[in-house]
């Protein structure tokens, strides 16, 4: 069975993309067939994230457009077998995405795949709408922050009414799951930014994982190589942890530098 | 815990004025939800009827709704500008405000 997942979040410059990146390396890691769909059309960028961007010569619209059949425009990635890239277009507008081809798109990879990654646009426009519109499960990406964490309960909203499951009525709906990035523990500690807590329970939505801040999620970027495959550091595992809990891994949340996430909780959580 | 309390209120916290703020404001994003999309167009179409007899700005009309209860009221406010541009077309005058609710 396979699972088509949208990354998506509202805002910008929260970590869709480096996200998208992340989950699709570590699902592949772990061993599943899994291809990560570009659907910001016109700013590709997830290429540059996954190291691929001078192999792309066909992209999504091409094959939606019919120009290129679908195994000339998935680049392969070096690094691990069983993951592929779907870039989109640099050069066209999101009105190059249809619903119609979109779904004829996702039903030939479901086919092949395990997993299907979305990487969504910022905003709520069309590209954004299709990314969500087929997608079985959803990670919403977050910052603690108030415009971020906002714009993803606008998110949820229309997950919850704009997509293929919602439409269709009772039987299951899309499973959302937060992801909350650019974490930082001693700033929560401190009062100084909300805590996972805090959001979790504005959003009310289950904790997929909790990326701390970390200069290596910048460095990966500079190389091309998606967190959990460039160094080891506090995001990579953080975000290792994450992808257990999506692949249906039962572990236990430690939320890092929060030596004691129990009475903090208990101490910040009810005094507000 | 009192003897933490002290501690903690001593020191403003800006997550939990972000938290606080958060929950008045997604409390009421909520509750209006899609039923208020046609304001823009409302707002729109209301511009471009008026414009027919006055020359008036975009900005120059402001809808709100509201809901109290089971009362839902819609607030049109048009400032119509004092213009003798107008003078010729077949509409009333009015410098200032005009303010015009409807309950339903």
């Amino acid at each position: 069975m396979s699972k088509v997942i949208v990354v998506t979040s509202g805002k910008g410059g929260v970590g869709k993309t480096t996200s998208s990146a992340a989950i699709s390396a570590g699902l592949a890691s772990r061993g599943h067939r899994t291809v990560v769909i570009d659907f910001d059309v016109g700013l590709r960028n997830l290429d540059m994230i996954m190291g691929c961007e001078r192999r792309v010569v066909f992209d999504f619209i091409n094959v939606i457009q019919g120009d290129a059949k679908l195994n000339q425009a998935l680049i392969r990635d070096r690094r691990l077998d069983n993951l592929y890239v779907l870039p989109t277009s640099q050069t066209r507008d999101k009105d190059a995405l249809t619903q119609e081809g979109v779904e004829k798109v996702l039903n030939e990879l479901r086919e092949e795949f395990d997993y299907i990654i979305c990487d969504s646009p910022a905003g709520i426009e069309r590209g954004a709408q299709l990314a969500m519109y087929y997608a079985d499960e959803a990670v919403v990406v977050t910052n603690p922050e108030v415009s971020s964490v906002r714009d993803s309960d606008r998110m949820l909203g229309l997950l919850s009414s704009k997509t293929a499951r919602a439409e269709r009525g009772e039987e299951d709906q899309i499973k959302s799951h937060l992801l909350l990035t650019r974490f930082d523990p001693k700033r929560s500690g401190d009062g100084e930014m909300m805590s996972v807590e805090d959001v979790l329970e504005i959003l009310a939505i289950p904790l997929l994982g909790v990326i701390p801040e970390s200069p290596a999620v910048l460095r990966a970027s500079n190389v091309g190589v998606p967190v959990i495959l460039n160094e080891k550091s506090r995001a990579a595992t953080a975000y290792e942890e994450a992808v257990a809990r999506l692949d249906g891994e039962d572990l236990p949340m430690k939320i890092e530098g929060e030596k004691v996430p129990g009475l903090m909780s208990r101490l910040f959580g009810r005094s507000a | 815990m009192n003897l933490f309390g002290f501690t903690f209120n001593r020191k403003p916290k800006s997550s939990a004025q972000a938290k606080e703020r958060l929950q008045i404001l997604l409390a009421h994003e909520r509750g209006s939800g899609p039923s208020a999309d046609f304001l823009p167009l409302l707002q729109r179409d209301i511009v471009e009827a008026i414009k027919r007899y006055v020359q008036v700005s975009d900005d120059a009309v402001g809808i709100r709704m509201d809901s109290i209860g089971d009362v839902s009221s819609l607030e049109i406010n048009i400032e119509l500008p004092v213009d003798q541009k107008t003078e010729a077309k077949p509409v009333e005058k009015k410098a200032g405000e005009k303010k015009a609710a409807a309950k339903g």
